[in-house]
Formats: C-alpha cells, sequence, structure tokens
C-alpha cells in the first residue's frame, strides 16, 4: 500500500519547477519593477512553507526568457554588492499576458476518472476488492490531508499561505467524501453480489 | 515525543449485542495496543463498532469476550465500583454532546471531576482556572453552558476531561456538533495535546479531527481493515497537492 511515511529530511535538491511560473512572475511585477531576489521573497510570503523546496535558480532562468520574449525589460543597475544588479520590469506585451491570465478560469484538478476506472476494472475482472481499493486510497488522502493540516495550523493568523494551505484541506476532504460515496457504491455491490 | 510501552491494550475484543441468529458483531476479536503518549484516531462507518471499542476502553461497558488491559492491569473484570474509581481518576471523556452540567459554570463544571476525586477546593480552582486559560475561555470562567456557544462548551469540556490529569483521554466525535469555524478551535486543542504527549483515542467520522493524531485506524464491520502512521514525516507531495508544481 502507498506509505505516508519517509522523504521527510530529503527532497529533491534541484527543488520543485513552479507551474505556470511565468505569470505568476510578471504578475509580481505588474505594480513595480523588482530584482530577482524580491520576486523571489514575495512569492516565499504568498507560499509560506510551500517555498521551501521551490527551484533556486527557476526564478531567475524564466526572467531571461521574459526578457527575450520581450514580455519584461531588464534595466543595468551598477550596484556590485547586491546579489543580482538586473532590474526588470514589466513591458506593455507582458501586462496583456497578466491581464489574459487574470481572465482565464480554467482550473486544474484532480480528475477523479482514473481512479473511478481502476475501481470498475478491478470489480469487472475480479482483479481485487473495490472496497479495499478505496480503504488504502483513503488513508493515502487523509495522509497528505494530516500534512496540509498541521502545516496550516502552524501558520500565524492571518498568513496568506495559511489560506493556501487551508484550500488544499478543503480540496483533500472533498476526495475524501467522494471516496466515502465510492465506499458506500461498491460495498452495496459486493454484498448483492454475494 | 515519548511514545513508550503500550498504555491501552485490547487482545481478542468482542461485543455481541442480541442473542442466536438475531446476534450483531459490533466487535470481532479486536487486538490493539496504543503507546504512551500516542494519539490514536478511529474511523469507520455508522456501526462499523468504533463508539463500542471506545466504551469498552473506558470500562463504560463490558466486553462479551476478550481483555481490555490499563497500563497492563485488566480492567474488564473490576467491580463496578472500582471501574467508577477508575474513570473518575485515570480517564477523560470528550462526547459530541458536551455532557456539561447545565446549572454550573465553566469553571465549575471544569473543577468538579477533581472535587470527586478529593482535591481541596483550592487546588480544583487554581487547575481548573489553568485549564480555562489553555481553552482560550479564562473571560467566560461564570458563565453557564447556554451562555456559551457549542464551539466554546466543548473547549469546557475538554478542559473538564483535563481536569484529573487522565492517564488517557477518549472523545466520541468531538467536532460532531459543531460548525467549521469551532472545529478549528477543537483541532488546535487536539493538535496541542499531541505535542504535549498527552495519550488520546479519539473515535470519529471527521476526516479533519482524525488528521491530528499521530495514527490512523479504519474499522468496517467491527474490524480493522487499514492502518496508517501520520506523523512520521513530510510525504514531499504538498506542493503538488497545492497545484504548484510542473507536470
Amino acid at each position: 500500500m502507498p506509505r505516508a511515511v519517509g522523504a521527510a529530511s530529503k527532497e529533491p535538491s534541484h527543488g520543485y519547477q513552479l507551474r505556470v511560473v511565468q505569470e505568476i512572475l510578471l504578475a509580481l511585477l505588474a505594480k513595480d519593477a523588482s530584482h530577482g531576489y524580491q520576486l523571489r521573497a514575495r512569492l516565499q510570503l504568498a507560499l509560506g512553507p510551500l517555498a521551501e523546496a521551490l527551484n533556486a535558480g527557476q526564478v531567475y532562468v524564466t526572467l531571461a526568457r521574459l526578457d527575450k520574449a520581450g514580455l519584461v525589460r531588464a534595466e543595468h543597475v551598477g550596484q556590485s554588492d547586491r546579489p543580482d544588479r538586473k532590474v526588470y520590469a514589466l513591458t506593455e506585451d507582458g501586462r496583456a499576458r497578466v491581464m489574459a491570465w487574470l481572465d482565464d478560469t480554467s482550473w486544474p484538478k484532480p480528475a477523479p476518472a482514473e481512479f473511478h476506472l481502476k475501481l470498475v476494472a478491478a470489480a469487472t475482472a475480479g482483479l481485487g476488492d473495490p472496497v479495499r481499493i478505496v480503504d488504502v486510497q483513503r488513508h493515502a488522502v487523509l495522509a497528505n490531508l494530516a500534512e496540509a493540516q498541521r502545516a496550516a495550523l502552524a501558520q500565524p493568523d492571518g498568513a496568506a499561505a495559511g489560506l493556501l494551505l487551508e484550500g488544499v484541506v478543503l480540496r483533500l476532504q472533498a476526495d475524501l467524501q467522494w471516496l466515502e460515496a465510492c465506499a458506500r457504491y461498491w460495498s452495496s455491490m459486493t454484498t448483492k453480489g454475494r | 515525543m515519548d511514545i513508550g510501552r503500550p498504555l491501552v491494550q485490547t487482545h481478542g475484543l468482542r461485543m455481541d449485542y442480541g442473542h442466536g441468529t438475531g446476534a450483531v458483531h459490533a466487535l470481532d476479536a479486536v487486538d490493539l495496543a496504543v503507546a504512551a503518549g500516542e494519539t490514536l484516531a478511529i474511523m469507520g462507518p455508522s456501526g462499523c463498532g468504533k463508539s463500542t471499542l471506545l466504551h469498552l476502553l473506558g470500562g463504560l461497558e463490558r466486553p462479551s469476550a476478550g481483555e481490555v488491559r490499563l497500563q497492563g492491569e485488566r480492567i474488564d473484570h473490576l467491580s463496578e465500583r472500582a471501574l467508577a474509581r477508575l474513570r473518575r481518576d485515570a480517564i477523560g471523556f470528550v462526547f459530541q454532546a458536551f455532557h456539561l452540567m447545565d446549572e454550573l459554570t465553566a469553571i465549575e463544571n471544569i473543577e468538579l471531576p477533581a472535587l470527586l476525586a478529593g482535591a481541596s477546593p483550592r487546588t480544583a480552582r487554581r487547575r481548573a482556572t489553568e485549564l480555562l486559560d489553555s481553552v482560550g475561555l479564562t473571560d467566560r470562567a461564570a458563565h453557564l453552558p447556554s451562555a456559551l456557544s457549542g464551539g466554546q462548551r466543548q473547549r469546557v469540556a475538554i478542559a473538564r476531561a483535563l481536569s484529573n490529569e487522565p492517564l488517557l483521554v477518549l472523545a466520541d466525535e468531538p467536532t460532531g456538533n459543531l460548525d467549521s469555524t469551532a472545529t478549528l478551535d477543537v483541532l488546535r486543542l487536539f493538535d496541542d495535546l499531541r505535542a504535549t504527549g498527552q495519550t488520546v483515542v479519539i473515535v470519529t467520522h471527521d476526516a479533519r479531527i482524525a488528521a491530528t493524531a499521530d495514527r490512523l485506524i479504519s474499522m468496517r464491520d467491527g474490524a480493522f481493515v487499514e492502518e496508517t502512521r501520520l506523523t512520521h514525516g513530510s510525504t514531499g507531495r504538498l506542493g503538488a497537492l497545492a497545484g504548484l508544481e510542473e507536470g
């Protein structure tokens, strides 16, 4: 069964790649031009504990790409004692891209279809007990919920990152409710089949 | 956290209601060990036997067969009198419906178990004052339960459960009657109990209160079907769950 354990002390050293990082960085530049390290600091404030595993180089690589694409304009400032010497400002094209992102209503969500089809296949082909598969899956989701909730409870009152973690917790609760519906359905089917 | 030898143990625990063909097996040979300092959540659908198990652990009912041990000593054969003393001195109960005394104020409810156990009024009041503070209700000390919200009543009930510094806290659906804001306050208290090393067993439908525990067990039809440790470090999945990660 999938275990909830391990991996605490050894995050992959390269960290993870942020999704939609171009749009996020452009949006963070919409108010004022900034250094790369200032953008990183703003991301860290918004993401709290989730920022710890961010890939350190991704912000800088992405800013270089945005510069090349004409979405930001990099200006060199002569400060040799700073971590970086470039200040990035949003261009008109960059601002248009940010506005398009704000208007986009696509909503990435975990699709239940795969798990549903797994249960149907397990029951139809006699590959396994669907109720048992649901139990194991439920515990994996609960382990995730426990981690997200502990992180949320550890946030100081009013922290923006607490709101993000609450979103994770609520989504996982919805998943658990659906898994309960799965358990009820497949329990009744198994009983009828006896 | 200090997880030591089992504080509570059951062996071959059975509970049957009724006789003959109409008999219901509420518990079917349950073996359980809860370590001192551990918090355990037991989940399962209505009628799976989880409340029955909690009642047997707390000496509120006697099993049809099998053993219940607290600190290595069997409690399933104790006299009614000895059981009542054990429940009063060693076990703190938290119920879904709070079960506070309506005619006593918040602080009087909290100090009552200590007074019944023979503590001096001064000692009992001092302890109750500390407990009321720890659940964030110092300014509600003189309120009757009827003047408190559901979440505040449950926090008083949790403080009362801790009045005699129990070996074991047993909680039956502690968030079952609460709205989401009040649930959050109770979640924090249970998270605090885990952090302070209080031994706790919670039976619940509520995933959020279950997720405060060190360990989770699922029950179905009177038996354990799945078990997971929830506090063995990170799953490393938080970034993906938040939708942060590429791919």
